[in-house]
């Protein structure tokens, strides 16, 4: 899974290092998948991506085109609905309960509950073997702080994976981020990058 | 004027002072700009902020700081940042008092279909479901009309965005209350008939007994 909306709070260092690996037959996780030449966009320019679980995909005709073509399959989710399957992936939780998508498409094959008179569909965790995530400043320990949009989804997909690579645009000595400012403690940071300006 | 700014600038008249607003992205996006600063409306966007500003000037673009559309932004006195599971967690628990949305096609039962046209477009709900189901009330703005075909639909044929009914329908032609499941004309654009009104829509419809002037 890949932080990221729009391109932004996206860990461009790591997907440059992808696409230049000729990485293929991806299933990558993420909001979005920006646009051509931007984040995201370029792992799907060079059909890396094989399996794609997103939220919208509307800016980037090239994600469209190989959805078109069959050589991408795409599965849509509501945007609040992936990250709190991310979350739950990441805390541990059996499923998520939500009312987002009753009593459309989305329902096909989903098992509805009923609670206390009122209906949700059950949703289920997602993981990932490896996130990459952006953040502004890491110390040299991992403890993570964001600015402001680009947290995104990059907290929460911290928490979602067996090993977690994190970007910042600045790693800096322990210390300078003071505990109250840590958005994402460094026990869940295996490997930092730095992302040059 | 054009038709768009009509409808943004009809939608604005529904943000009351002091609450908090989403607005989707093209035409509804527009709504801010009728909104008066001093009103104290905050405006969310579901990428991060609370607080959403205006345009940044040029060579001030901070880019860490977009609208849902990736578009720069700024942040106004009072604003937030947050990640995406608070960003969700405020729209379908139901702390958005009012969200602007799009349409590809309302039903004359207040369903919305926004999301997909099967085989030609499919660009994703993107948060559009989390924003229909939870926000505590739903405006949809969209053109009455698109390529001579009706928006305002007897039944949704294209994929629906969520099982609630939206409250309120604003087009280019009047505005549309949705009471107990059906829509009721409730204001009519300036210089149309109501002959021209049910002319354009396919769906079923009220007329207010006090039918306004959409202004």
């Amino acid at each position: 899974m890949i932080g990221g909306f729009m391109g932004v709070g996206t860990p461009r260092r790591i997907i440059d290092a992808l696409v230049a690996s000729g990485r293929r037959g991806l299933t990558l996780i993420a909001n979005d998948t920006a646009m051509p030449g931007r984040g995201i966009g370029k792992l799907i320019s060079a059909k890396a991506v094989r399996r794609l679980i997103v939220s919208h995909i509307g800016l980037n005709p090239e994600t469209q085109k190989q959805m078109n073509d069959g050589t991408l399959e795409v599965e849509l989710v509501p945007q609040g609905t992936l990250v709190e399957c991310i979350r739950a992936g990441g805390m541990g939780l059996g499923a998520v309960v939500t009312p987002t998508g009753l009593g459309t498409g989305l329902e096909d094959g989903k098992r509805l509950l009923e609670i206390d008179g009122q209906m949700f569909l059950l949703e289920m965790p997602i993981r990932a073997e490896f996130a990459f995530i952006a953040a502004r400043q890491s110390d040299y320990l991992g403890n993570l702080d964001y600015s402001l949009t680009a947290q995104n989804f990059n907290p929460i997909m911290a928490m979602a994976a067996d090993t977690v690579i994190a970007e910042p645009e600045h790693i800096v000595p322990v210390g300078v981020i003071p505990p109250d400012s840590v958005r994402t403690p460094a026990v869940l940071v295996d490997h930092l990058i730095e992302r040059p300006v | 004027m054009t038709p768009k700014e009509r409808i943004a600038r009809r939608v604005a008249q529904e943000i009351v002072p002091g609450t908090l607003v989403n607005l989707g992205i093209g035409l509804p996006s527009l709504v801010a700009s009728f909104v008066p600063s001093e009103a104290g409306v905050f405006f969310q966007s579901e990428n991060g902020v609370i607080g959403l500003g205006a345009r940044p000037p040029e060579g001030m673009e901070d880019p860490d700081l977009t609208d849902a559309g990736g578009g720069f932004v700024t942040a106004v006195p009072g604003a937030a940042a947050i990640d995406s599971a608070m960003s969700f967690g405020l729209i379908r628990g139901g702390h958005i008092d009012v969200t602007v949305l799009g349409g590809l096609q309302v039903d004359e039962t207040g369903h919305l279909a926004n999301w997909m046209i099967p085989g030609k477009m499919v660009p994703g709900m993107g948060g559009a479901m989390d924003l229909a189901t939870g926000a505590r009330r739903v405006i949809v703005a969209m053109q009455h009309v698109a390529k001579d075909v009706s928006k305002v639909v007897r039944r949704c044929d294209l994929p629906l965005t969520s099982s609630r009914p939206i409250d309120l329908l604003v087009t280019d032609m009047g505005v549309f209350e949705v009471r107990e499941s059906r829509l009721t004309l409730t204001e009519i654009a300036p210089g149309l008939t109501l002959e021209k009104v049910a002319n354009a829509t396919e769906a079923r419809f009220e007329t207010a007994d006090n039918l306004g002037i959409m202004a």
